[in-house]
């Protein structure tokens, strides 16, 4: 890739937020505004998958509310995160964790990281 | 100082602007051109002004070329062009014309090139059309276009009727680009979209001929 590009890219990158993996349960901030006040979100959940690619990167974070599964994609280096902490950590044996869509309940549990 | 530039495209990403929204750009070279002519009423019969772009191979420079800017005692370039004066600021020949020198951050750009060729195209891909059922009946006949007209009235095809042929490879301009950033030390420019024609590409671009007048979009939570 051209130096340009990557130089761009690599400027966007956030370098503050923890490291996490799929599987982990996040809270993230986000802020919203709301009218002319700004004010923080907080959005908690499993981590179903990470897209990867430089500032182009992605994660997808599910929670269920009120009965409703509610999925929400983030740009990894969103300067609208204020912050992302990472609750608990599960073992999962797949990169996309799909298959939580099709559980509920006590099904849709992960086993705690060892 | 003038009203465009010549460059080249590098390739695609997307920024961030400070609201978080994400959007698609391309990073340009532009410039530095070299002014390789000055254009006068009196000799030419209008006012212009020549840039060149690049550095031609000599064994690739023809006579003419040599001449011509032997004149303004510069390399050849791979692409001129005209642009008119805009602004303050004084042109001599030989002198280099930098992106900032032209653009800010903010400005409204037209961007000319020529498009990806996709060669002889059929109706699916060169206009969308939808094509025909994969069953029911359809006999060896999927991409085609269908029906070009009536009977003995008309009892010609209508202009302007959308058929395969040729597609791409021409030129195309995108009107009305942001530029989002300039670096001055790599002799970029950042605009917001897309431009026509591959990575590598020459491209002119422009101060936009209409601009848009800025709409107040309110910024949503992205």
């Amino acid at each position: 890739m051209n130096t340009v590009i990557q130089k761009l890219e690599e400027r966007g990158l956030r370098k503050d937020l923890p490291e996490f993996r799929v599987g982990d349960t996040v809270r993230v901030h986000v802020k919203v505004v709301e009218g002319e006040k700004e004010r923080i979100q907080s959005f908690e959940g499993i981590v179903i998958k990470i897209n990867r690619g430089a500032n182009r990167a992605t994660f997808t974070v599910r929670k269920v509310s009120y009965g409703v599964g509610v999925e929400r994609i983030f740009p990894m280096h969103s300067p609208r995160i204020d912050k992302l902490q990472v609750l608990t950590r599960s073992r999962v044996r797949r990169a996309r964790l799909y298959y939580l869509r099709n559980l509920s309940g006590k099904a849709a549990r992960l086993d705690v990281a060892t | 100082m003038l009203t465009g530039l010549i460059g080249k495209k590098i390739g695609m990403t997307q920024m961030t602007d400070a609201a978080g929204r994400v959007r698609a750009a391309t990073v340009l070279t532009l410039g530095p051109c070299t002014v390789s002519q000055l254009k006068t009423a009196a000799t030419d019969g209008y006012e212009a002004v020549q840039v060149t772009f690049g550095k031609k191979k000599l064994n690739r420079v023809t006579g003419g070329e040599r001449g011509h800017f032997a004149r303004a005692n510069i390399a050849a370039g791979i692409r001129s062009g005209e642009f008119e004066r805009r602004g303050e600021g004084e042109l001599k020949l030989g002198q280099p014309i930098a992106a900032a020198d032209v653009f800010k951050v903010g400005d409204q750009v037209d961007v000319t090139g020529v498009s990806k060729g996709h060669g002889y195209a059929g109706v699916i891909k060169r206009h969308h059309f939808s094509g025909f059922p994969g069953s029911h009946g359809t006999h060896e006949y999927f991409r085609h276009g269908g029906s070009i007209g009536n009977r003995s009235y008309p009892g010609r095809v209508r202009k302007g009727m959308r058929m395969a042929g040729q597609m791409g490879n021409e030129t195309a301009s995108i009107l009305n680009l942001e530029v989002i950033e300039i670096l001055a030390d790599d002799n970029a420019v950042v605009v917001s979209g897309a431009v026509p024609g591959p990575d590598g590409a020459l491209l002119v671009v422009h101060h936009a001929a209409r601009p848009r007048r800025r709409a107040n979009v309110k910024v949503a939570n992205a």
